[in-house]
């Protein structure tokens, strides 16, 4: 009798919390503002700098998506990482407000040697936290230790292999860690051996990898070396404190030993750990939080909110067609499959009306405001666009294409993530392949980050939505996946022609910017129009919240996301 | 009863060196390598990498290991959080996540026996209708969506309590702890009820009655003693819910926790931290089961352990 009661009992709860559940999920839906098609093009970004003196009190708050995994200039491999890296010290170079690299630890421009391979780095007076001086000798250290195989550092033989001397084969213990290709001249004096001549390299200084460290300090905290607030000496526009080492607070207090101590008018920033969207948007109405991401399904909701900031990113979307699968040649083997695939989706609607974040469609792999050249002109302007939304032309393809293979059917699927955004996506690129290809049938795979990892590793799918976004800033830094063998190609995609661009732009010319900027687009070209061996999709953008009185705040394309030595409180 | 809890501690290792060997095993299965953030290295390179975390030696092996550190109390290092001790990760997040679990279970299973036996005494009433309603809500509706709507009306609507975040003293843990609270609280709420009823029915009761015994003390002296057996019998359960519960309603107030840490631990296939916080999580677990068998006794003398003198 009782059990009985009790089965009706969890009968009818079951039915009311589907009931109710379905209820809160309709309300939700109406709530959102319908796509708005116009897009409001100067609304995008505020205006850099607004007049207003500073207020007294300069104390911000801030939230960060993930807690710290570490500060380890050799072991940071996450954007919280490096974020904090960027805030707390300084590498020979920065990037300034226009995201140009400019001499920060160094006092003046490197010097260059004629053949390229030799850079000359003057430093300033500058002091760590402790009231000593930065050396020569903290960046010979800094860089020795990140190539040593003994550190375990994710980065340091990622950035410096083919770059400076001997970098390799350091990291393969095929020689010694001396014989990396640094050098203090003198205390001030910081020279640099290249493997080859490197035209981005001094964009590469501002990355985290490359900034100094102090060894006796180092040393004599050993393995409590950064693994809290206590364990840690700045040299950057702030220090960091209230960190225990895997907690979700910290704060930043304005380092008073920074050179540039003048210019970094916040007091204190307090950071709170918030991995739940909504709940940051929460905290920023209640006025607990001066700034907040919005992310997913609430992008669209807040796009337009008078608040809002849209942050284009450098982050770049794509199908990559995985040409071979199981030791066997798939469909999309043959290049007019992938053109009619590549052409057959608009992607206009989808970034205003699926993603509705600011997003931008992307016909293009290197993204725009990103790359440029000696005349600080766009790459993007440059290489022009590729495998654009053409029904005509994808039905054609996809007509000779079926031809080719045999076959008047086709089924593939689609790999892609697991979040509500890339479901939403990948039900729109199902109904628009489906709908303009005839024949073809898709399905959808839709999984973690780590499973896609890992299915992108075994080489085991058909079509991946994937992206990449850049370690440093130049064009190669996206052109070089694609290369035969690449360590990210992993779909067997293989053209001669272009792996000869893309070396020729590491040797040949190197030092000659313009024809260099012209094989990349070159490069480009082979791989969008020629080959589609990769479909764009778009170029990612964020919707922030920001309230008007905080102002100043620098965001980067590449290597730490944000600045804060420039950012101020003015009329709170 | 001595020999009995030397027994039952003995016992308790043994689930967990099973739990231990089972989730070592599992996880291997798991998608994902924890040294995916290695991905740009070349092979060389990695494998440098994967030595010094010794992570390429066999199974077998690696698991001897983990076992080995693990009879000394080490659970080893966190890929996730670069060097750190997972001892150190879980014992600086605990306390958050102790303080909402204790409050919930407190104020929920106390809630739900006072609503139980209200509901009891007044069968048939609007009291006995209205705490079915709640129950079924409670029991009904997941933690987290309450979460939700407690965070919004109550802090961003009214702001009487904070959204969120641990830096507010008590008032940060008030509505996480609401919102874990209702699973326990229901679920006592329907056991006290239907226990009571029938309690309250029995010839003792009736005897209670007729030597003149107030109410108050035949509820709470006669009834609710009786009642309780069974709601103790769920506690065990109870406490796992909340221990899910809290994976998520950590996440939506930002509550720096353990819940919230182990999430993020799987995302990223962080082993040693999913490992220790399973482990974690299991002791917790098989302690509170060892607390109840050993509660039984006290409330019900009838219920011997082994007989025990």
């Amino acid at each position: 009798m009782k059990s009985k009661k009790w089965f009706l009992l969890m009968a009818l709860t079951l039915v009311l919390s589907m009931f109710l559940a379905a209820c809160g999920g309709d309300k939700k839906e109406e709530d959102k503002p319908a796509a708005e098609p116009d897009k409001d093009e100067g609304k995008t970004e505020k205006p850099a700098e607004e007049a207003g003196e500073p207020d007294a009190e300069q104390v911000l708050y801030l939230e960060e998506s993930a807690a710290i995994p570490s500060v380890d200039s050799a072991i940071v491999e996450d954007q919280v990482g490096f974020n904090v890296l960027n805030n707390i010290n300084e590498g020979l170079y920065r990037l300034n407000q226009d995201n140009i690299a400019e001499p920060a630890m160094a006092a003046e421009e490197a010097e260059v040697s004629e053949d390229g391979l030799t850079y000359t780095f003057k430093l300033r007076d500058a002091k760590w936290s402790d009231d000593t001086p930065v050396t020569a000798d903290d960046f010979v250290y800094a860089w020795q230790r990140a190539i040593d195989p003994a550190t375990g550092s994710p980065y340091g033989p990622f950035m410096m292999s083919g770059v400076v001397k001997n970098a390799t084969e350091i990291s393969e213990e095929k020689m010694e860690v001396s014989e990396l290709g640094v050098k203090a001249v003198d205390e001030k004096t910081f020279e640099v051996s290249l493997e080859r001549p490197v035209p981005y390299f001094l964009s590469l200084m501002s990355f985290g990898t490359f900034y100094p460290l102090k060894e006796e300090f180092v040393t004599s905290k050993g393995d409590a070396y950064a693994t809290n607030s206590e364990g840690l000496l700045s040299n950057g526009p702030f220090v960091l404190t209230d960190w225990d080492g895997t907690g979700d607070s910290w704060t930043y207090k304005k380092n008073e030993h920074y050179w540039d101590a003048e210019t970094v008018k916040l007091g204190e920033i307090h950071v709170n750990v918030v991995k739940d969207p909504a709940t940051g948007v929460k905290l920023y109405q209640d006025g607990k939080l001066d700034w907040t991401r919005v992310s997913g399904d609430l992008a669209m909701q807040y796009r337009d909110d008078p608040e809002a900031v849209i942050q284009p990113e450098t982050s770049v979307f794509y199908f990559k067609f995985n040409q071979e699968k199981g030791g066997e040649k798939t469909p999309l083997a043959n290049v007019n499959i992938r053109k009619a695939i590549a052409k057959s989706f608009e992607k206009e609607d989808m970034v205003d009306v699926v993603i509705a974040n600011g997003s931008l469609a992307a016909n293009y792999l290197v993204p725009t405001e990103f790359a440029f050249d000696e005349n600080e002109k766009d790459f993007r302007d440059l290489s022009g666009n590729h495998l654009e939304y053409n029904v005509e032309e994808a039905q054609e393809h996809w007509k000779k294409g079926l031809e080719e293979l045999g076959v008047d059917s086709l089924k593939l699927e689609i790999l892609g993530g697991d979040t509500e955004l890339s479901k939403k996506m990948d039900e729109y690129f199902k109904s628009q392949l489906e709908g303009n290809l005839e024949g073809l049938t898709i399905s959808l795979k839709e999984v973690p980050f780590a499973v896609r990892l890992e299915l992108d590793t075994n080489q085991d799918y058909d079509i991946q939505v994937s992206g990449w976004g850049p370690d440093f800033q130049d064009p190669i830094s996206f052109l070089d996946l694609f290369v035969t063998d690449g360590t990210n190609n992993l779909m067997s995609y293989s053209n001669p022609e272009y792996d000869k661009l893309i070396e020729d732009s590491k040797g040949d010319l190197a030092l000659e910017p313009e024809a260099r900027y012209e094989a990349f687009a070159k490069a480009e070209k082979i791989l969008l129009e020629e080959d589609a061996a990769i479909a764009p999709i778009y170029q990612r953008s964020l919707v922030i919240l920001q309230k008007p009185y905080y102002k100043g705040l620098v965001s980067h394309p590449f290597g730490a996301d944000y600045s804060y030595k420039w950012a101020y409180i003015s009329g709170k | 009863m001595v020999k009995y809890i030397g027994k039952r501690i003995v016992y308790m290792f043994i689930t967990l060196i099973l739990i231990a060997t089972a989730s070592f095993f599992l996880m291997q299965t798991l998608p994902g390598s924890p040294i995916a953030s290695y991905s740009k290295l070349n092979d060389t390179q990695k494998a440098i990498v994967e030595k010094k975390y010794g992570i390429d030696k066999p199974k077998p092996v690696q698991y001897a290991i983990y076992m080995k550190n693990l009879a000394k109390g080490d659970l080893g290092t966190s890929f996730a959080f670069k060097g750190k001790s997972v001892n150190d990760l879980l014992a600086s997040r605990l306390k958050p996540s102790l303080i909402l679990g204790a409050q919930a279970m407190v104020f929920g299973t106390l809630v739900g026996i006072l609503l139980g036996m209200l509901a009891a005494l007044k069968q048939n009433t609007f009291w006995d209708y209205g705490s079915t309603f709640v129950a079924i809500l409670g029991i009904s509706i997941p933690s987290f969506v309450f979460a939700a709507l407690l965070q919004y009306w109550i802090a961003a609507e009214w702001h009487l309590l904070p959204v969120g975040l641990w830096n507010d003293g008590w008032k940060s843990s008030v509505l996480p702890s609401l919102a874990l609270a209702m699973g326990p609280l229901a679920l006592s709420a329907r056991f006290i009820r239907t226990e009571m009823i029938e309690v309250l029915s029995s010839d003792y009761i009736t005897l209670a009655k007729a030597k003149g015994a107030s109410g108050f003390d035949i509820a709470f002296k006669h009834a609710l003693r009786n009642a309780l057996i069974p709601l103790i019998t769920v506690l065990g359960p109870l406490a796992a819910g909340l221990v899910t519960g809290s994976l998520v309603v950590e996440q939506i107030f930002a509550i720096p926790g353990i819940g919230e840490q182990f999430v993020s631990s799987i995302m990223v296939s962080d082993h040693a931290t999913i490992m220790g916080t399973t482990l974690m999580f299991s002791a917790f677990l098989i302690f509170i089961i060892f607390i109840v068998d050993i509660l039984y006794g006290v409330i019900d003398p009838r219920i011997r352990l082994s007989g025990g003198k």
